[in-house]
């Protein structure tokens, strides 16, 4: 049987997404062998900052049962030296029962996949793929509506934003309609738009948040970078102008829920935190269990 | 081949028949260049290399020639220069004569012919890879990173 990676959301057919999602649901109700993973050894191989992702990764192998082993800081592993990411992928292949990586470069995690012998987890490529946030951003949707058709909202940095990439892809297949609100220079690529509207995908550009808010299910919000802007002046400016207050959320539906893959820094008031349309902390809370459904698929 | 009338004269003028090789003909002119380009063609190689560009043409306004001595192209070679002239037409001449002709059939795969344009992505790295693209109706999509080529694809050529 042909090794099972999980590289890009790309990779899913609906169905696909449906079984992942209902099984971590599964397992999110404590139905699920505790030593599933029993004896079995997870590689992280993290080239790049990371605290949820690392750390809910780890966190689900555990709770199955396995172990993880890390290549702790990049300054210390072989690739400083000069390895190549080829070269690093085969031996740790010879370590481990599976590899979840997490690399700068776009496409890492798919010439990971080639020079594996085991199965891989892309745990984010550079501004490329980041399966495990989309799968699980759906099934926080899914917590508290049906992911058919809904309308959903992405503000921010959608150019960057590998999240949001991710899952304006995954929502084409729920024949949902999107929502975008972001600053100038930092809108979605058109390469993406033309390929989502060719799938079916209705794409509303606004040009603030207030136009939109009472027309949406979701609002999935991203961090906008300081970096991306001239000076902190202008960064600022803007930055006030995405913020999710409670006041903006009065003119909200009921079942709205504010998403984000955190960290967040100014884009969403403390004060929403108490709100029941904020469902964020909850959503990074779900990476355990869909992480473990990921292992599991990949591991068993 | 055969040949009637006055520009096909001409032709023949411009370029002499070969007795080996391959004829590629009905480029879409102004792409001879990057025909040889893409072929792997450089100022090295050692068999004799004709080149008309811009010859009137009865199927097409205007069109380019190559010609290629002693050398049989294979079809994964010829089939890359579809990517950038679909009508081109392949003659395998032996001792003169026509021994095959074929169209060019635009691969679903190409390694190792184009640079993928994203610099941030891991085929543009020392690792031991050749770069990929899948050839979907959309452009060419890089197989690490999923940046899309929609055009200028000749100034990609490595």
């Amino acid at each position: 049987m042909a090794t099972r990676h999980i590289i890009s959301i790309g990779d899913f057919d609906r169905s696909g997404i449906d079984r992942l999602l209902d099984h971590a649901r599964q397992i999110d109700s404590k139905k699920y062998d505790r030593n599933a993973l029993n004896g079995k050894i997870l590689a992280v191989l993290f080239f790049e900052p990371s605290t949820r992702t690392r750390m809910s990764f780890e966190s689900a192998i555990a709770r199955l049962g396995g172990t993880s082993v890390s290549v702790g800081s990049v300054d210390a592993c072989s690739m400083a030296k000069g390895e190549t990411l080829a070269d690093t992928i085969r031996v740790v292949s010879g370590y481990a029962d599976a590899i979840v990586i997490r690399h700068p470069k776009e496409g890492a995690a798919r010439l990971a996949a080639e020079f594996a012998t085991v199965p891989v987890i892309n745990a984010g490529d550079g501004a490329g793929q980041h399966p495990s946030q989309t799968l699980l951003d759906l099934y926080t949707i899914r917590q508290s509506m049906p992911i058919d058709k809904i309308d959903v909202a992405l503000v921010g940095d959608l150019r960057y934003g590998r999240t949001a990439h991710s899952l304006a892809s995954a929502l084409s297949l729920y024949n949902a309609r999107l929502h975008t609100l972001s600053p100038t220079g930092l809108e979605l690529p058109d390469t993406l738009a033309t390929e989502l509207t060719n799938k079916g995908m209705e794409i509303i550009n606004h040009d603030s948040i207030e136009e939109m808010i009472g027309m949406i299910d979701v609002l999935y919000v991203t961090r906008i970078q300081r970096e991306r802007f001239p000076d902190s002046a202008s960064y600022f400016n803007v930055a006030s102008s995405y913020r999710i207050t409670p006041e903006l959320l009065t003119k909200a539906k009921e079942h709205l829920i504010v998403l984000h893959p955190l960290p967040r820094v100014d884009e969403i008031d403390p004060r929403v935190d108490e709100s029941p349309h904020a469902r964020y902390f909850e959503q990074s809370r779900n990476g355990v269990p869909v992480r473990m459904a990921m292992l599991m698929d990949v591991m068993q | 081949m055969t040949h009637t009338g006055t520009t096909d004269e001409n032709e023949r003028l411009l370029i002499r028949r070969i007795r080996n090789g391959t004829v590629i003909d009905h480029i879409d002119g102004g792409e001879a260049l990057n025909v040889v380009k893409i072929l792997g063609i450089t100022g090295t190689t050692q068999e004799a290399l004709s080149i008309a560009t811009n010859v009137p043409s009865r199927d097409m306004e205007r069109k380019d020639i190559v010609k290629l001595t002693n050398r049989e192209l294979s079809k994964e070679e010829v089939d890359r220069i579809a990517l950038i002239s679909p009508h081109a037409t392949i003659n395998i001449i032996r001792n003169f004569k026509v021994c095959e002709k074929k169209g060019v059939e635009i691969p679903t795969l190409i390694q190792g012919l184009v640079r993928c344009p994203n610099p941030g992505c891991i085929s543009n790295t020392n690792e031991p890879i050749q770069s990929k693209f899948r050839v979907l109706p959309s452009g060419l999509h890089c197989y690490y990173c999923d940046w899309v080529i929609t055009k200028d694809l000749t100034s990609y050529i490595i």
